[in-house]
């Protein structure tokens, strides 16, 4: 998997603080949910096109999950403005069309992609080791911090384990079609994947223990807010601020 | 499935996001300091097992095994959901930060019910019949998951209708798939490793008999 390599850069981002990017995040994200304007809409997805090209993360990697993610609200768009209940309807042929689905989708539509774009601006350019560590410091439970990391630090392993339990069964002239076969085959695998982490986690622990381990993570690194974070705090503090007063200008006219 | 962002609305996530904490709770409380690397190996296998796609018929589908998760973490299934979730919103941008509540909610809730009461029926003895229930106890899992996800869209607004059922149609045949591939892994399991099914409980002979 090459799923962590978007973490590996050198821009703004890159270096910033994660405690900061991911208490933003998160309030940018519920922020974006809750906004049901048009004109804030739109700003929020420029900001976050704005961030995510100073990442600089290759243009095709971003087209590329930014088509995924869309794929759901691409579902939408084929069933909601049918079946949404509104009084402007015009039709195309057959197909009655509502227009206020037509809107909803569209506002749904500029929500996903914003958010998903701040996310991955803000949160897959920090590695997730260091995103663990800011969990902690974001008064995370101790014991679900180390969960993420220690599943994080084994999917690899699994993986890998999985690739080669694979490989033997297309060896022997496996190949995956919608019978029995194909079922039991798949199961066969995963079961001695489950039987195979389940050894190594206790392997992992005795070693663990055997080295001293107590429950508490020593680390040699730590965070240390620069001059960039404090300033991109305050950015993030004005771009939230200003989506809301643009949201609620209906409400103040 | 995963609901995007910015689809659902507002009462809806903060009622997944409440039974999410309220579960996440109870299961980090029943995970033993001692049991993380294996706990964790097993969110990782569960992890790993989602990006399997299995041919159903002329497509194909990735498998959830949440009624397995059940199983194996009881209430644990709550941490590894949301551990599983949140690394799929920070690696890939699947589903994201504010839906991480109500899809943890959506197929954790299945998987500690179907989950606590599938334990019930396994037996060393009757391998066959233990694995044949379990199977058709984690099909319902899944359906149940997707039921879910159905009803919290329609709960988000009437127009999502057509949509919901939609996804509801669309989870019997991989329910149906996921009972069978769960039962062999349950009969695999029998055979090979029992004793991975007393992986929660503080006492491991207690069911084994």
């Amino acid at each position: 998997m090459t799923c962590e390599r978007l973490s590996k850069g050198n821009s703004i981002l890159h270096r910033a603080d994660p405690r900061i990017k991911i208490f933003f995040s998160i309030l940018l994200s519920i922020e974006i949910v809750y906004l049901n304007d048009f004109l804030s809409l739109f700003l929020a997805l420029l900001f976050s096109i704005f961030l995510i090209v100073i990442t600089r993360i290759e243009t095709g990697i971003i087209l590329k999950r930014i088509l995924i993610i869309n794929f759901f609200v691409f579902f939408l768009w084929l069933t909601i403005p049918f079946s949404y209940n509104g009084s402007h309807i015009f039709s195309i042929g057959p197909l009655k069309i509502n227009y206020e689905g037509v809107i909803f989708c569209l506002k749904v539509t500029l929500k996903c992609n914003a958010i998903v774009l701040f996310n991955m601006a803000l949160l897959s350019t920090s590695s997730i080791f260091y995103l663990a560590h800011a969990l902690d410091h974001l008064y995370c439970p101790s014991i679900l911090v180390q969960l993420f990391f220690f599943s994080w630090r084994y999917l690899h392993v699994i993986e890998e384990e999985y690739t080669r339990l694979k490989r033997a069964a297309t060896l022997r002239g496996f190949k995956p079609k919608a019978n029995l076969l194909t079922y039991k085959t798949y199961a066969n695998i995963l079961g001695s994947l489950f039987v195979r982490s389940y050894d190594r986690g206790q392997r992992v622990y005795n070693a663990m223990v055997l080295r001293g381990f107590n429950g508490t993570f020593w680390l040699l690194k730590h965070f240390s807010l620069s001059r960039l974070d404090i300033f991109l705090s305050f950015f993030m503090l004005l771009l939230i601020f200003t989506l809301l007063a643009i949201n609620g200008r209906f409400f103040f006219n | 499935m995963h609901i995007s962002e910015g689809v659902l609305a507002v009462p809806v996530l903060l009622a997944g996001a409440g039974v999410t904490v309220i579960g996440l709770g109870i299961g980090l409380k029943k995970i033993d300091a001692k049991k993380v690397p294996e706990v964790s190996l097993l969110s990782a296998t569960f992890f790993v097992a989602s990006l399997i796609h299995v041919p159903i018929g002329p497509s194909n589908a990735h498998l959830v095994l949440n009624g397995l998760l059940g199983v194996l973490l009881g209430w644990g299934a709550f941490p590894a959901i949301f551990i599983g979730l949140f690394l799929q919103a920070i690696l890939f941008q699947f589903g994201g930060l504010t839906t991480l509540g109500i899809n943890t909610a959506n197929m954790a809730i299945p998987a500690v019910v179907f989950g606590i009461l599938a334990k019930r029926f396994i037996s060393l003895k009757h391998p066959i019949f233990s694995s044949v229930i379990l199977g058709i106890l984690s099909a319902v899992a899944l359906f149940f998951a997707g039921l879910l996800v159905a009803l919290s869209l329609w709960f988000s607004g009437k127009s999502f209708l057509l949509a919901s059922k939609l996804i509801l149609l669309a989870h019997i045949p991989i329910a149906v798939v996921e009972g069978i591939i769960t039962a062999g892994i349950i009969r695999f399991l029998l055979k090979v490793k029992p004793e991975i099914f007393g992986l929660m409980d503080k006492d491991i002979k207690g069911f084994m008999e």
